[in-house]
């Protein structure tokens, strides 16, 4: 039995060096082995388990104390993890505490950061302090003003526009969790969108996608995202016109 | 008032119009409930159930769910309709059309002689009265066989897509997920790539990647690359090697100028294919791609249901002749088919509906890590799929899409089908792989030797 399975694994094995796809993974009778069938399941746990972890708030809080600017706490319209994954629409909109909170901070500023859970609280939990702590020092250094940071549990990309707006914010800047892939269930994405308001949709916005220690590192993303933010300003827009001229940033 | 009403007890339910009737008609799903088309509770839905069984089929000739006017595909469907082979179940009812499917004097021939008669929104009402069993049963009675270099779809036989994505597209590491898959017996139906970029540049690099193992080892299959039609358009005419055209497509208007297509488009691009004449046994030359949701996620379902508008949109695919229909079914995500009960029923929604409109249809087995399912609800609705007769399903290294970042069929899924129900791939490619010591006579899997052929292709 043994032996059988690993002659069928060892001359595909080479193959394994040209793709992180789950190739030469050997077959008992037709069916993938045990390994293999709980590495697969093991990855898919942490994915569901990325999908359902939650914001970490006072940890955060206490962590963004460096940054010496005030911390938000804000929720969207949506209850619970079941309605947040089925009613995308809800979680693109503050509730009604959230919207009365804002009223205190209207005050004209250039860049609102906005921190979400979105589809993995992890991937928030985990990268959100590392990643801030490069990029803000580069937006300070460039005389940007922040408005304060908002954290804000079970958001989608677009509550970003409720949350710039009624901060009176140039620049909006959402990082949140991204989807869990079976091989990384911590991606954070940043989204930005130049003159927030309700209502935008995904093409007035820029992303930086999968920032995470394993993917686009903290550096590398804060340079990124430095770099297409001052060009918002520069140019006054964000999104696809914006998409065209970033040549200058490789993946 | 309207003539869509029925009263139980002391409710009177009543639909406005048949739209309306076939959205609250829908076995729940969790789309249905975003758009704002499904019934308030259990009994309505029974009672628009009741109700829509009473409907002619005729009636589906006279009100269509979007204007005439305002949309090519409700145009193409009212124009393209035939109304001789309509004219045997031209008399029924809905609920009588679906008795008359599960009937034993209903066979293949039967079947395959009404489809140009059918409109997707029959077929649609008529999936909504039956459970998951009757689609089945239904479904297993038709066949759909399609031809380019190999024939998919006949009885006893079941085929793969072969995918061998990669993130960066690099090419070593998809020559390696094709020369793995090739080895577990997958890509009988095509070797499939979706191209991280639509870059012509790229696309035509892995064309020409694909073309040249196919021809290293006369391989009797076709290959694809599913980039953007306009793409594949360009390419046919710089002379790259296209074997199947590839396009997403959706069932209204709207939603197809979302995906930057219209049926002129398409219809440029068939011709242009079918042109290259690349086929050996049969020119089948077009591939599609479809999945419930879509026209609502482009804010264009008109108040449609999600499952109506995905028929729709085979009405479509009809008018091509494809080789390939492919439903991909989970990728959309929990908003609008929430978990494995609701993926599994609108795959098996999918595959009858489009087997009734006479296309050969495979489905994309698979879901997203925010969506309630696992490889178990997998495992499920990949023998239902079986047993229903699908004509091909994707085969994936370990399930695993390291591209596209979700979950869907490995190329060992595959053979577990085929060795549970003694499915056999295409008859072609069966040959093949015998003749390359893949399999034996009988189609067992034989242990791959150091020395393979196609292990020497990455050097």
């Amino acid at each position: 039995m043994k032996r059988n399975i690993s002659q069928e694994i060892e001359p595909l094995k080479a193959l394994q060096e040209f793709t992180s796809a789950r190739i030469a993974i050997g077959r008992v009778g037709t069916s993938i082995p045990l390994k293999q069938s709980l590495d697969f399941k093991l990855a898919h746990a942490h994915a569901r388990d990325a999908v359902y972890s939650e914001l970490d708030s006072e940890h955060l809080t206490a962590a963004f104390k460096q940054f010496d600017l005030p911390v938000l706490h804000l929720h969207s319209q949506v209850t619970a993890r079941r309605q947040y994954l089925q009613r995308p629409d809800m979680g693109r909109k503050l509730n009604e505490a959230s919207l009365t909170l804002l009223e205190d901070y209207f005050v004209y500023t250039d860049i609102a950061i906005i921190i979400a859970d979105g589809l993995s609280a992890t991937a928030v939990n985990e990268n959100t302090t590392g990643l801030l702590k490069e990029l803000i020092p580069l937006l300070s250094a460039s005389g940007f003003k922040f408005a304060p940071i908002s954290l804000v549990e079970q958001g989608r990309v677009a509550i970003g526009d409720d949350i710039g707006y009624n901060l009176n914010a140039k620049l909006s800047l959402v990082l949140i969790g991204e989807r869990p892939g079976l091989s990384s269930a911590d991606s954070l994405g940043a989204y930005l969108t130049y003159n927030p308001k309700p209502g935008l949709t995904d093409e007035t916005r820029n992303c930086v996608s999968n920032i995470r220690p394993k993917g686009l590192t903290y550096k590398k993303a804060a340079k990124k995202i430095f770099y297409l933010i001052s060009e918002a300003f520069k140019r006054k827009l964000s999104g696809v016109d914006l998409k065209d001229n970033d040549g200058l940033i490789e993946s | 008032m309207t003539k869509y009403r029925h009263t139980i007890r002391h409710t009177t339910y009543k639909f406005q119009d048949l739209k309306t009737l076939l959205g609250m008609a829908s076995p729940y799903r969790s789309g249905d409930e975003l758009a704002g088309v499904c019934a308030g509770s259990y009994e309505e839905r029974v009672a628009a159930q009741i109700t829509l069984a009473d409907v002619p089929l005729k009636t589906f000739l006279n009100e269509v769910v979007i204007p005439y006017e305002e949309d090519e595909i409700t145009r193409l469907i009212i124009d393209s309709h035939d109304a001789v082979s309509f004219n045997q179940i031209s008399h029924l009812t809905v609920g009588e059309f679906r008795d008359w499917l599960l009937s034993d004097e209903t066979d293949t021939e039967t079947l395959t002689a009404i489809a140009p008669g059918l409109t997707p929104e029959m077929v649609a009402a008529v999936s909504k009265l039956m459970r998951n069993q009757d689609l089945i049963a239904v479904a297993k009675k038709c066949e759909v066989v399609t031809r380019f270099r190999n024939t998919i779809g006949l009885k006893g036989h079941f085929s793969t897509r072969l995918q061998p994505n990669h993130p960066t597209d690099d090419p070593k590491g998809v020559a390696a997920s094709i020369i793995d898959g090739l080895l577990y017996g997958s890509g009988d139906a095509t070797i499939g790539i979706n191209p991280a970029t639509d870059s012509p540049a790229a696309v035509s690099s892995l064309l020409r990647l694909m073309d040249n193992i196919r021809h290293q080892f006369n391989i009797p299959t076709q290959t694809c690359v599913l980039s953007h039609i306009t793409t594949t358009l360009q390419l046919i005419n710089e002379g790259a090697p296209v074997d199947l055209c590839f396009q997403s497509i959706a069932g209204t208007q709207k939603a197809n100028t979302s995906f930057g297509i219209n049926l002129n488009l398409i219809e440029e691009a068939y011709l242009a294919t079918l042109s290259l004449n690349r086929g050996t046994v049969g020119n089948n030359v077009m591939y599609f791609e479809t999945g419930q949701g879509s026209a609502l996620s482009a804010n264009a379902n008109f108040g449609v249901d999600q499952q109506t508008c995905e028929v729709r949109a085979y009405a479509v695919a009809r008018k091509f002749k494809p080789l390939l229909v492919n439903t991909v079914v989970g990728f959309i995500g929990p908003e609008y088919l929430y978990d494995g009960k609701q993926i599994i029923r609108a795959a098996l929604e999918d595959h009858f509906c489009g087997k009734l409109l006479g296309l050969p249809m495979g489905c994309d087995v698979c879901y997203t890590n925010h969506a309630e399912a696992d490889q178990d609800d997998m495992d499920n609705l990949l023998t239902l799929l079986g047993v229903a007769g699908c004509n091909f399903i994707m085969g994936i290294p370990g399930a695993d899409d390291i591209m596209l970042n979700y979950q869907s069929t490995s190329f060992h899924d595959a053979l577990y089908l085929r060795k549970v129900l003694g499915l056999r791939p295409a008859p072609e490619f069966e040959q093949w792989q015998i003749k390359q010591g893949i399999i034996d006579e009988k189609g067992n899997m034989i242990s791959i030797d150091p020395t393979h052929g196609l292990l020497g292709a990455m050097v």
